[in-house]
């Protein structure tokens, strides 16, 4: 701990404050509010009742008011913490409001009404977790169909980006023809042509090709990225061409030296299109909404916009699921992080 | 079987001549040498060879049958290559296995042959580690098994030894001229080490510029040199040239004059020697000049600096006129640098070369 300690609080100033310790302190934690801010806000509130989220100011964590059952009285009344004319602070049960008088009981004592104006009582506070807003919909709202449309989408897409893309990065990097680096300059510029632009001449294939109301559709328009295609194809430039003379005079078809001997090899890279395939994938919310209109065939980020009413948007729900949607990733990012910095890194600079 | 015929092979890369008029027969057996210094197209011809790259024009020959458009993996040909090529996700058994199982060969003939191989090789212990973890000459040694399960018609070695450290590779040298020996298979061997091809080969092939300057066995290339550039490649360290003139025809060949007064016959082919006339190149291995006697024929030398490796001593230094001379002495003479020398030669051991480079004479 203490070396952690030390690592953390070393200063360029040794003991004094240096202005760039201030600044980079600064920096950091303004970045570590910017980066963890909406997430810890997106778990905390997840945990809040709609009361309490319509509450203002916000809480991060998410309060509710006291309630105690009071006898005489069918509901649990909430608890308000009353400073009386003596000075005394007492904690009464609320039975309900006229203008700005409440009507208060005291627990102990139920049979007798005290009037109290409303700006000398302060609600009774409490931390409380909705873990309904989790329960909830697992019960009712079909989370575990839109799982099971979602990790579908998301593992064939991902499995067909690496075999297209590798195979497209492998042609580019490894055969000599005319043409080449135009090719490559073309499928890079696609990443200037964003999916918007695209979004109606796209639809209108999938939908001459009966894809329309189909899980493939979603999947198929979304393999071929050029991103994968350029990361994997830079990484296949590092492996020594003589291996795969090697592989010729040992006789091996083309297809086995893509699949026997480049694959393997690109095996780093292909880890980390993999990633972030996975996370592309799962995280994809306009084309399946565009594509996908009936409602056993929603992925999870469809699903949850059913939450958002024309009229009425259950943001307790919203946010539990995203939270739950969120997961995935953030566990992906979390162990596999290695991995992606290392292969971007290996893929970008070899 | 193991004849090749390269007939009048030439490789272009765009505009770039990379070779030309390249006719050779490789016998069956042989081990021929490509030596040359680098960029000569000698590892070029080795894929033209191995048809990991085609010739622009003039044919290949496996025993005979044309195979310019046979792919690589249908020549019955197995190379080596200068980086190993060692497929790195592989145990030393599936880098071994790999070309025999894609011809389909069965499971146990593979196995026969991995373990004959490992056998000879002296890598049956490593056959399930992965080459990352083997070091330079198990690697060497590994590459070099892959490619003798084949059992190919010819092994194609590309400077196979140039990554070892250089104790390695006076071993795996010898190793290798012992395989040569037990398998009796045809090789063809690129490196830029003379000594390499000094040692190894049955015959060597001199390239320069992508043409061949040469083709002999290592002791002609030695002792006959066809042109200047064989002389001062072959051999080492390299030849003296001094500039010489022709005096007077001979029966036989030539009076040259060199070196401030010297003279020597040399001798020529009668046609030749009435071609030469005016200047030419004389040469003198550094071998053979030793420290002069009385009366021998000698020129004066001052030592520029002394290298004594023990069992000789190399000496460099300038003559009257400004030419510099290297000799390899015997044993371990007195010489220190800034003393004057007389240096003798042996006459017969002349190399005479025309205005052009040829040689003139086979002293």
């Amino acid at each position: 701990m203490t070396r952690v300690a030390a690592f953390l609080l070393r200063r360029r100033g040794g003991k004094g404050w240096h202005w760039t310790d201030v600044f980079t302190w600064m920096w950091l934690i303004g970045g570590v509010v910017l980066m963890f801010g909406p997430a810890v806000w997106l778990a905390g509130s997840s945990f809040k009742s709609p009361a309490a989220l319509a509450e203002f100011p916000p809480s991060i964590l998410p309060y509710v008011t006291a309630e105690a059952t009071v006898e005489g009285y069918e509901k649990p009344l909430p608890l308000y913490r009353v400073a009386g004319e003596d000075g005394e602070t007492r904690i009464l049960a609320q039975v309900r409001r006229i203008g700005i008088v409440a009507q208060m009981v005291d627990p102990k004592a139920p049979g007798e009404i005290v009037k109290v104006n409303i700006a000398d009582r302060t609600p009774v506070r409490e931390i409380s977790f909705a873990t309904e807003n989790y329960t909830e919909p697992f019960l009712h709202f079909d989370f575990f169909l839109y799982l099971r449309n979602s990790l579908f989408v998301t593992l064939m897409a991902t499995l067909i980006t690496l075999v297209t893309n590798s195979m497209a990065a492998f042609a580019l990097s490894k055969y000599q023809f005319r043409g080449r680096s135009f090719v490559m300059l073309l499928i890079l510029a696609t990443l200037m042509v964003p999916l918007s632009v695209i979004l109606v001449p796209l639809y209108s294939i999938i939908s001459a090709m009966g894809l329309f109301n189909s899980l493939w559709g979603v999947i198929l328009p979304t393999v071929a990225t050029p991103t994968g295609v350029f990361l994997l194809r830079q990484y296949m430039l590092t492996i020594p061409d003589e291996l795969i003379d090697a592989a010729r005079m040992d006789r091996a078809s083309e297809w086995q030296i893509y699949w026997r001997i480049v694959l393997p090899l690109t095996a780093p890279a292909l880890a980390v299109l993999a990633i972030f395939s996975v996370v592309w994938r799962w995280n994809d919310f306009l084309w399946p909404l565009i594509v996908l209109s009936r409602k056993e065939l929603y992925t999870l980020q469809v699903g949850l916009n059913t939450y958002a009413g024309e009229l009425n948007v259950q943001w307790h729900y919203i946010l539990a699921m995203t939270v739950v949607t969120m997961l995935p990733v953030v566990l992906v990012f979390v162990f596999l992080q290695r991995f992606i910095t290392t292969g971007i890194a290996g893929s970008g600079l070899k | 079987m193991g004849r090749i015929t390269l007939d009048g092979i030439a490789k272009a890369y765009g505009s770039v001549d990379v070779l030309g008029d390249i006719d050779l027969k490789i016998d069956d057996g042989e081990l021929v040498v490509f030596v040359g210094p680098s960029g000569c197209g000698k590892s070029t011809l080795l894929r033209l060879i191995a048809g990991l790259d085609k010739p622009t024009a003039g044919e290949i020959r496996i025993d005979g049958a044309v195979v310019n458009r046979v792919p690589a993996a249908d020549r019955g040909l197995a190379m080596v290559f200068q980086s190993y090529a060692l497929y790195p996700h592989m145990s030393v058994r599936g880098n071994m296995a790999f070309g025999l199982e894609n011809s389909h060969m069965p499971r146990k003939e593979i196995e026969a042959r991995i373990a004959e191989a490992a056998r000879m090789l002296e890598i049956g212990p490593y056959l399930d580690r992965r080459p990352g973890q083997l070091s330079g000459g198990q690697r060497q040694r590994v590459a070099i098994g892959r490619a003798i399960v084949r059992n190919p018609t010819a092994f194609l070695l590309d400077e196979p030894l140039s990554n070892l450290d250089a104790e390695l590779r006076v071993t795996m040298r010898a190793e290798l001229a012992a395989l040569h020996a037990r398998l009796k298979t045809t090789m063809i061997y690129v490196t830029h080490d003379q000594v390499e091809a000094m040692t190894l080969a049955d015959r060597i092939v001199v390239l320069r510029a992508g043409r061949i300057e040469q083709v002999d066995t290592p002791l002609n290339l030695f002792n006959k040199p066809a042109n200047l550039f064989v002389a001062g490649f072959i051999g080492a360290p390299n030849m003296n040239f001094f500039p010489g003139t022709v005096d007077a025809a001979l029966p036989d060949g030539l009076s040259v004059s060199f070196l401030d007064g010297q003279s020597a016959p040399v001798k020529a082919d009668p046609g030749v020697a009435a071609a030469a006339s005016g200047a030419l190149t004389l040469g003198i291995r550094p071998q053979h000049l030793h420290l002069a006697q009385e009366g021998e024929p000698q020129f004066p030398v001052t030592v520029t600096l002394v290298e004594a490796l023990g069992a000789e001593t190399v000496v460099h230094g300038v003559t009257g006129g400004g030419a510099r001379v290297l000799a390899v002495l015997p044993g371990q003479p007195e010489i220190a640098k800034g003393d004057a020398v007389a240096l003798s030669y042996k006459r017969d051991l002349l190399h005479a070369f025309d205005g052009d480079g040829i040689r003139l004479a086979g002293n």
